[in-house]
């Protein structure tokens, strides 16, 4: 084995350490155990998110549109189908990603700041359906009324609703699975396509890769992680509401991406852990949090446009 | 009373009426984001901040030069607080991924959307406006009022000096040349960096007219450019990318189309300026009147 | 806007670091080391977001009461703390907070939200957490109704009792056939519903509902239609900035001359933002700084305007400080923070006079907590005659268990954990 092999493989085995004993380090710390299962989940966003724009090279704005669908569809699926927290997740994950292909062949063809454009105003009209279709999601109220459901594995239940802990190992598990996924998808020939298409758009055009093709399944895959993000997120909170479809969800999961770094499959995850958290902490202590975040975003534009991963690496090289 | 006569007829054209109104207000916005957007290939996200800007800087200067001068003088400031914003921040993205340029303005959007509210405080303002617009035109037409006739009568001669601005003006030749191929432009010899910051500052300039007439019409709140931002995308993609008079078409359409649907079906008088966009993208993808390739 | 006070030494050190971002990822944990003697009151409220004025008005209002309960001993002794957390009007970010502030902070008591679907989401988790919990200003019927909690109070009205405050008045006034103009959310729903079932029990119509969307600008669409329907007032029950935005394009288009405008709720805060020639109508308010002779009310006042630019309470400044003051009266009467202990003793529990602040009897009520506070009936005005900070002339102060209906009538069943 080589030492960037070793490398590679002690820094991973940190990062599974380091959320697998979370719930025990962040508590002495003075944090609690509902914020790290948040940033587990909008870490996950962020990645999904990441897929698509770090990997392909095509920014879509309107993410949070699925990661919403993914929340009402596991919501409606507890609330009005049957009290089963993997069938929610499972539904969710088809409502954010399905909507996601539709959309997606209407889109594919744009590029840069008009494939921006459009992916906002689509996600907007996810956005208005939920706010104005009151009956079914409850409107600007948000759905309320249901609540995750203990595992059934069986021979024994799991407590994923009162205990905190269990819970965050089981977003643990879908996460694991989640970004396993991810990670066999990028190293597949048709990942490799995709960092292609990103390097060199003409030239993978030329070597005869049908391009749009190729962005649609991207965009759609994406969209189906986002889903089962948003599906978890609806666990969390025991709650949906239209505000997670939002444009301005969308930019904090682009900014997320972006602050950890969007070249490298871990990036968005730290970005997300420091967004979430000091989003978190800034909140607290002033009201005026939003200029901070504003100022965040302005300065990582700024000085920090490789991300803190990039700029890590690129400070050791 | 004539409406009790024929009321869904009356019905219908007041919505229309009222609908190209309230649209006139979309183009103004809309004109300053896709000016913007056409030239510096950036998506604006702090336009509503800087409508509110201007909106609140005529609130701050109506005491003292009354409605008028706040009319006069406050879109210029706001002009000048954009060509400030587009040399300092705005400029070293130039060139850069627009994802960058993107985000940079989403986060400024914070930061005024918080300076308003921390400046001004959280609760609205009232703006007077003169007492002879306050008042409806005639009884029947009652939503006809003085100030609306007069914000329509605004935007027409703002775009009329703009389109002016545009096709006779060195300056407007130049931004014209430049939506369409910079490169040569540039090679042309025209400092491209100062066409660029004029070429903001006008459309910021747009941004805080809008926001001296919405304060009139509406009043101020630190909150109130985000729920304005969207409807000018709208028009903008509706419209067609790139071109100017698709952008006025588009801004008309939404709000004559918002207007009508709130008679039928109030609950989708929002929604349905999406419902026309993603109709026009299906149809016809480079909007009404953009160019082919614009979009790609 | 200031931040928080007691909690200067966190706001100082973040001061010097935010710029820094990144490295700011282990701050937040340091916050362990204060003394755990303090009796801490959490509060959420969407300190930014359309409800801003509000929501930093009941903050106002709660602190005043924290530095008065202070000053005289705090709580069992012990000094209290406010901990005031952003809402952002988001109901996830409003559920967040309040786990934060339960599991990291340890609060004993909350307070929050003006909001009514965060403050439903958050009594959700504080009754999971047996947290003794005051909805200070959230209106929606089912917080004190269907949905009602054994650790759930409410300080402001619910959406019926505001109906059936006013409505005998506006139809003996105003006449028989109502329009109304809705905001299209679960707050404007329910009021609506109580509107129509006094004005049918009064005998009137309904000429018409306009549900507008919440944040709506332009209300022309609506008002067209309102007038094409020819009612003899128009009730509107629209919010915030939407209420604003509504009465100012009635008064530009004139309707106010040819039909009456009134509603059911009006508050100070959209009263300050409109242009004089717009306060218009008969409304009801939940409270109101001008009472004279009603003990304590000047002083409250005076103290208010100490903190507020110079500016009088509002009805949001009072809820916020009755909220505070009500967890101090009990707690220290009973002599404990058990949060079942307190819940039952707030049954029943009657305000004194320098918290309620209004004439009539003021208490929670057994069976469904709702505070029966008053409501203020009367007209709003461009300008007081001898004041130019008076906008509403109050006619008639309604005591609250006069417009509430019975407990049976809510639909509340408070189940007490075992």
């Amino acid at each position: 084995m080589t030492t960037e092999q070793t490398r590679k493989l002690i820094v991973l085995a940190a990062i599974w350490a380091a959320l697998i004993f979370a719930p025990y380090w962040m508590v002495p710390l003075g944090g609690y155990t509902a914020l790290a299962t948040r940033v587990l989940v909008l870490g996950l966003a962020a990645m999904s998110l990441n897929f698509l724009l770090g990997f392909t090279g095509v920014l879509s704005f309107g993410h949070a549109a699925y990661f919403g669908l993914g929340a009402y569809g596991a919501g409606l699926t507890l609330k009005f189908l049957a009290a089963s927290t993997p069938l929610a997740l499972l539904l969710g994950m088809l409502l954010g990603g399905v909507c996601g292909g539709l959309l997606g062949t209407l889109i594919v063809r744009r590029r840069g700041v008009y494939f921006a454009m459009v992916t906002i105003a689509f996600g907007q009209v996810f956005y208005y359906i939920a706010f104005q279709w009151s009956s079914l999601t409850g409107g600007d109220d948000g759905l309320r009324g249901f609540s995750r459901q203990p595992l059934d594995l069986g021979l024994f239940k799991i407590d994923i609703l009162s205990s905190a802990n269990y819970f965050y190992f089981f977003v643990l598990f879908c996460f694991a699975l989640a970004v396993g996924a991810m990670g066999f998808i990028l190293r597949s020939p048709f990942g490799r396509t995709m960092i292609a298409i990103r390097e060199n758009e003409r030239r993978s055009r030329f070597l005869g890769i049908p391009v749009e093709r190729h962005i649609w399944i991207a965009f759609t895959l994406s969209c189906f992680f986002m889903g089962l993000a948003g599906a978890l997120y609806a666990l969390v909170n025991n709650f949906a509401d239209p505000k997670g479809l939002h444009y301005s969800q969308s930019g904090d999961f682009v900014m997320m991406a972006v602050m950890g770094g969007m070249r490298s499959f871990w990036g968005p995850l730290l970005g997300a852990t420091v967004f979430v958290v000091l989003q978190d902490y800034l909140s607290s202590v002033t009201v005026n949090w939003m200029s901070f975040v504003g100022l965040l975003f302005v300065l990582v534009v700024l000085f920090f446009p490789r991300g803190l991963l990039g700029f890590l690496q690129r400070s050791k090289a | 009373m004539s409406i009790i006569r024929c009321p869904m007829t009356l019905l219908l054209l007041f919505n229309i009426t009222n609908g190209l109104i309230v649209g006139a207000f979309y183009v103004l916005m809309a004109l300053g984001l896709s000016l913007i957007l056409n030239l510096s290939n950036t998506i604006n996200f702090a336009h509503g901040g800087f409508l509110v800007i201007g909106g609140y800087i005529a609130y701050a200067i109506t005491p003292y030069i009354g409605f008028w001068g706040a009319l006069l003088i406050a879109p210029p400031l706001t002009a000048v607080i954009g060509l400030v914003v587009e040399r300092v921040l705005i400029r070293p993205l130039y060139g850069r991924d627009p994802l960058y340029s993107l985000l940079l303005t989403f986060g400024l959007a914070f930061i005024i959307e918080d300076g308003t509210r921390f400046i001004f405080g959280p609760q609205g303002k009232p703006v007077t406006i003169p007492p002879f617009l306050a008042q409806p035109l005639s009884n029947d037409f009652f939503f006809i009022t003085g100030y609306r006739l007069f914000m329509v009568a605004v935007v027409m001669i703002a775009v009329a000096l703009l389109f002016v601005l545009l096709r006779y003006t060195r300056l407007g030749i130049r931004i014209r040349a430049g939506t369409l191929d910079l490169e040569t432009v540039a090679a042309l010899g025209i400092n491209v960096q100062l066409l660029r910051s004029l070429n903001f500052a006008v459309g910021i300039f747009l941004a805080g007219l809008s926001g001296v007439l919405a304060a009139g019409q509406l009043g101020l709140e630190p909150t109130m450019g985000t729920g304005l931002l969207m409807p000018s995308f709208i028009a903008i993609i509706v419209g067609g990318i790139g071109s100017l008079p698709g952008t006025l078409l588009g801004g008309l359409l939404i709000g004559v189309a918002s207007g009508l649907t709130a008679v039928f079906l109030p609950a989708a008088s929002e929604a349905v300026i999406y419902v026309m966009m993603a109709v026009v993208l299906l149809m016809r993808p480079r909007g009404l009147l953009g160019e082919e390739g614009m979009m790609s | 806007m200031t931040s928080f006070p007691p909690r200067i030494e966190r706001r100082t050190l973040l001061k010097g670091a935010a710029a820094l971002g990144a490295f700011q990822l282990a701050s937040p944990f340091i916050i362990q080391a204060r003394g755990e003697t303090a009796v801490r009151i959490g509060m959420v409220d969407p300190l930014t977001g359309v409800y801003a004025a509000p929501a930093g008005n009941e903050v106002m209002g709660a602190k005043l009461a924290i530095e008065q309960m202070n000053a005289k001993g705090g709580i069992l002794g012990r000094q209290v703390e406010l901990l005031v957390e952003d809402s952002a009007n988001d109901v996830g970010t409003g559920v967040q907070k309040a786990r934060k502030l339960i599991e990291r902070d340890g609060v004993n008591f909350m307070i929050g939200d003006v909001n009514s679907g965060i403050a439903a989401a958050i009594a959700q988790v504080t009754s999971e957490k047996k947290i003794l919990h005051i909805v200070s200003g959230g209106h929606t019927d089912s917080i004190t109704g269907k949905d009602c909690k054994w650790n759930v109070f409410r300080v402001c009205n619910t959406t019926r009792m505001e109906a059936n405050s006013v409505s005998s008045v506006l139809y003996s006034k105003y006449g028989k056939k109502w329009h109304f103009i809705t905001p299209d959310y679960a707050f404007g729903h329910t009021l609506y519903d109580a509107c129509t079932d006094d004005l049918k029990k009064l005998g009137g119509t309904v000429t018409g509902n306009e549900l507008t969307p919440l944040g709506t600008t332009d209300f022309s669409a609506y008002l067209i239609k309102a007038r094409a329907a020819n009612p003899d007032v128009m009730i509107l029950l629209v919010q915030g900035s939407d209420m604003i935005n509504c009465l100012k394009q009635v008064v530009q288009f004139g309707l106010d001359k040819q039909i009456h405008v009134a509603g059911t709720q009006q508050e100070l805060e959209s009263l300050a933002a409109l242009p004089p020639e717009a306060r218009i109508g008969v409304w009801m308010f939940e409270w109101y700084w001008k009472q004279p002779g009603v003990p304590g009310v000047e002083k409250f006042v005076a103290d208010i305007r100490k903190v507020n630019k110079g500016n009088v309470p509002t009805a949001r400044h009072w809820f916020g400080y009755a909220s505070a003051m009500s967890f101090a009266l009990v707690a220290n009467k009973e002599k404990s923070l058990d949060a079942v202990k307190l819940a039952g003793a707030l049954e029943n529990f009657e305000l004194p006079d320098d918290v309620k602040l209004q004439p009539n009897k003021v208490y929670y009520r057994k069976g469904d907590h709702q505070l029966m506070t008053s409501a203020f009936v009367g007209e709003a005005q461009s300008k007081g005659k001898d004041d130019p900070e008076d906008l509403y002339r109050v006619d008639e102060i309604v005591p609250g268990n006069k417009t509430a209906p019975t407990v049976e009538e809510t639909g509340c069943k408070v189940q007490w954990p075992a």
